[in-house]
């Protein structure tokens, strides 16, 4: 009996070990309570967005249920990376840090005519693929550019700013790019993209810009008019409000930066089977019916091309920006940019 | 007389499997050779693309405020991701001190500094291929390495790999078929030649004793000079022989005469019926010796001249009415008629006119003797502008179909022949005659179901 107890305790504090080792933000139940298996997803998306997906796989597999658990991208690296959690499907904005888990051998490798049809631009080595396009945008309080021009690319928005200081003086925000990974990921990109990127950066910077940890947050305060500019948002979660008629999305003509919100399979999985159709269903777009859900990823169709914009490339280039030196030399430049 | 030949192997077999097999082993040399001369084409175009990495890496290294700057370019590893798919793993060390990258990397092959190292190890459960260089910095006045390390894994050159084996075993198989069919034809050709010698030896007539004169490639030639020389000692001792005969028969033949005339002389004289009848057994017996003996000495002399034959224009009309009127006597004296019939054109051919005239004797001499007595013998010549034929009928029992394909063979009697006199030898002198003249002889019965029916047909020569 006190053997059993011994046993009974220990176990209990593996488990609360394995919970509390990384941080969730968020744990959501879908499919039959009774369902034989469980396939566990570990997700950047709300819950609330990816539903419909959750939902329309389900249809197609009974007795299944998706236990969806949303982390952030640097927690959901480290409990694949660190603490060996077993999930089946993992699914990421963050480019940079799904490349490196796959390139560093936490992934299953997945072959079906589904991921053989996309693009190669949106597989990388039949372990990484890409199920939607996000752009980068810039949301625009419209009354705060009343009598103004609206902007259409970064330049006509530096000149503005410099033109107006007043009108904008910490109404500015962007991604606090040392807290948020995708922040990072659209800094970079945009910095490789341009010289201009720095010159905006400075120009906020001068305006003190506020700082932010995700696009949800930014798109509030644009809404509420406390900010005139939110630089670098998800466009898919802008364009999913429509119901706002005082904010404007704007993706800068000079060039857009396209992230990839991409999933793979990652090596712990136990029900690789079932990983793999998931991931066939997402790349399919099966769910691109299911209402509510076209407007989040309005204008992301993979297929769509455009001059402006600027895929994000999967690859052992993306690991480059993860290096720590790298890092720790882009935190540098960009603090004496905004924090003059 | 032709016994089961004995056979061991086949040359034109042993010739193809020796030639598939040559074929095969280049085949499969050429797709060892172009595998390992692609493998290390492949292997040196990523060592490349890795050095450059490397190299890059290495140009951003800098000494800034006193302190090691490392500003990895991007193309640093998105000209990897330009090649393959492949992983890509780094490492980069300050006096052999880790600095950033993957510290779990095997250490990477020693060297001078200067040099760009290669090593193929296993990380993570698989092989890759590490390059590694390094560069002297002055930090803060004081000397330093800075080393960097790019590894890539190997897939993308495993596929390369296995792309080029696939192609190149297609065209080894391509290859091997061709020289595959090439050597058939091959061996098919080099035997031709035996085939086309074996052709000409066994279609030849039985007394076709001439010397192989056709070309014959020089691997041959032994052979057919053997085959020549034995031929032409055949054809020696088969002349001896036949000399022999006719020697034989003519010095039988001579004194024959001389008894026949003193046993008809002693006929007359005898009166005792019982020593006549002896006496006249004697003069049958000497006609039969002597018969024989003018027939062989025919057939040596028929032998002898269709060799060396000499032709002339010859009417077929004109030979078989002077046959039939050399032999009227003797059918006369069975009281057997001879009606001939001639059409109204002469018949020609080119023939010799001593061999045909004894062919057709000797068939005419079969129709009296194999007829009853008091019947008529019927020879008819006819022609139709290409051919020519003299057929000679009588009214006797005719052929034993039976014995048809032999009775032309040498000293070969029929059943038929009780009390008839005769040594076998006529029908075998018509039929070489018929043969020597490009002609035919062909034995029947009549239509009626009695009474033989010889033919001898010839081309006749064109006008
Ligand atoms: N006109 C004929 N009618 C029937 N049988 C014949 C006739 N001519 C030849 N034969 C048969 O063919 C055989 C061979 O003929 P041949 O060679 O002339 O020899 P031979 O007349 O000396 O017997 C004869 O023995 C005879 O049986
Ligand atoms: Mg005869």
């Amino acid at each position: 009996m006190r053997k059993f107890v011994l046993l009974a305790g220990l176990a209990l504090m593996w488990l609360a070990a394995q919970a509390t080792a990384y941080e969730i933000e968020d744990r959501r139940s879908f499919g039959p309570d009774g369902a034989s298996r469980t396939l566990r997803i570990i997700s950047t998306g709300d819950a609330s967005l990816f539903e419909p997906i959750l939902t329309s796989f389900l249809q197609s597999e009974p007795n299944l249920r998706i236990d969806y658990v949303v982390a952030s991208s640097t927690q959901l690296s480290r409990a694949i990376h660190e603490d060996g959690a077993v999930m089946d499907v993992a699914l990421s904005s963050a480019m940079d840090l799904q490349t490196k888990l796959v390139n560093d051998g936490y992934a299953l490798p997945h072959r079906s005519n589904a991921t053989s049809s996309l693009p190669t631009w949106a597989r990388w080595r039949d372990h990484l693929f890409a199920f939607t396009q996000e752009p980068a945008a810039i949301v625009l309080n419209r009354a705060a550019f009343d009598g103004l021009p609206m902007p259409r690319t970064r330049q006509d928005l530096i000149a503005l700013m410099r033109a107006n200081p007043d009108r904008f003086e910490g109404r500015v925000g962007t991604y606090d790019v040392r807290q948020s990974g995708l922040g990072y990921l659209f800094a970079t990109q945009d910095a490789r993209s341009s010289e201009t990127y720095w010159r905006l950066t400075e120009v906020m910077g001068g305006l003190g810009v506020k700082l932010y940890c995700c696009s949800g947050l930014m798109i509030d305060d644009v809404v509420t008019g406390d900010l005139a500019v939110a630089y670098n948002v998800l466009g898919s979660y802008a364009q999913a409000r429509p119901e706002e008629t005082q904010i404007e999305v704007l993706l800068p003509e000079d060039f857009t930066t396209v992230m990839l919100r991409t999933a793979f399979i990652p090596a712990s999985s136990e029900l690789p089977d079932i990983a793999g159709r998931f991931i066939d269903h997402l790349v399919t777009r099966q769910w691109d019916n299911a209402p509510g859900l076209s407007q989040v990823f309005e204008g992301a169709e993979l297929t769509r091309d455009d001059q402006a914009l600027r895929r994000i490339r999967l690859g052992p280039g993306l690991l480059v920006f993860l290096d720590g030196f790298k890092k720790q030399a882009f935190f540098e430049e960009w603090r004496s940019a905004v924090l003059q | 007389m032709t016994g089961a030949v004995r056979k061991k192997g086949s040359i034109r077999r042993r010739l193809i499997i020796q030639l598939l097999g040559g074929a095969a082993l280049l085949a499969i040399l050429m797709f060892v050779v172009v595998r390992l001369y692609a493998r290390d084409l492949a292997a040196d175009s990523q060592d490349e693309i890795l050095s450059a990495s490397v190299t890059s890496i290495l140009d951003a290294a800098a000494v800034r405020n006193g302190t090691l700057a490392l500003d990895i370019p991007y193309s640093a590893f998105s000209m990897l991701g330009n090649v393959s798919d492949d992983r890509v793993f780094y490492t980069v060390t300050r006096n052999d001190a880790f600095v950033t990258g993957y510290q779990d990397l095997p250490t990477p092959q020693q060297g001078r500094i200067s040099e760009t190292r290669f090593r193929t190890a296993t990380y993570r459960d698989v092989e890759i291929r590490m390059v590694t260089a390094a560069r002297r910095l002055s930090i803060a006045g004081v000397p330093e390495v800075v080393e960097v390390t790019v590894a890539q894994t190997r897939d993308g050159l495993r596929q390369t790999l296995n792309e080029i084996s696939r192609t190149v075993a297609m065209f080894g198989i391509g290859f091997f078929l061709l020289a595959a069919f090439l050597g058939v034809l091959a061996a098919q050709s080099a035997i031709g030649p035996l085939r086309q010698l074996a052709g000409s030896v066994s279609r030849r007539g039985p007394e076709d004793l001439r010397p192989v004169t056709a070309r014959v490639p020089e691997e041959m030639a032994p052979l057919v000079a053997a085959l020549n020389s034995f031929m032409s000692r055949l054809k020696a001792s088969l002349t001896r022989s036949e000399d022999l005969i006719a020697e034989a028969a003519h010095r039988v033949r001579t004194p024959l005469a001389t008894v026949r005339t003193q046993a008809e002389i002693t006929l007359r004289r005898v009166d005792k019926p019982e020593n006549r009848q002896a006496v006249r057994e004697m003069i049958r017996a000497i006609d039969e010796s002597s018969r024989a003996a003018g027939q062989l000495l025919d057939h040596a002399m028929v032998s002898f001249r269709s060799e060396h034959l000499e032709t002339k224009g010859v009417d077929l009309c004109r030979l078989a009415s002077d046959a039939v009127e050399r032999l009227r006597p003797m059918a006369d004296l069975r009281d057997i008629d001879i009606e001939l019939t001639l059409p109204g054109e002469p018949q020609i051919l080119r023939g010799d006119a001593i061999l045909l005239q004894s062919a057709l004797l000797n068939l005419l001499d079969n129709a009296i003797k194999y007829s009853p007595t008091d019947s008529t013998v019927r020879v008819v010549v006819s022609g139709d502008g290409t051919a020519g034929r003299v057929m000679i009928r009588d009214s006797g029992k005719g052929f034993a179909l039976g014995e048809l394909k032999t009775l032309t063979q040498r000293f070969v009697r029929g059943g038929n022949t009780s009390g008839v006199v005769g040594s076998g030898l006529g029908l075998t002198i018509a039929d070489e005659v018929a043969r020597a003249h490009g002609g035919s002889l062909k034995l029947e019965n009549a239509k009626e179901g009695i009474g033989g029916c010889a033919s001898l047909s010839f081309l006749l020569a064109s006008r």
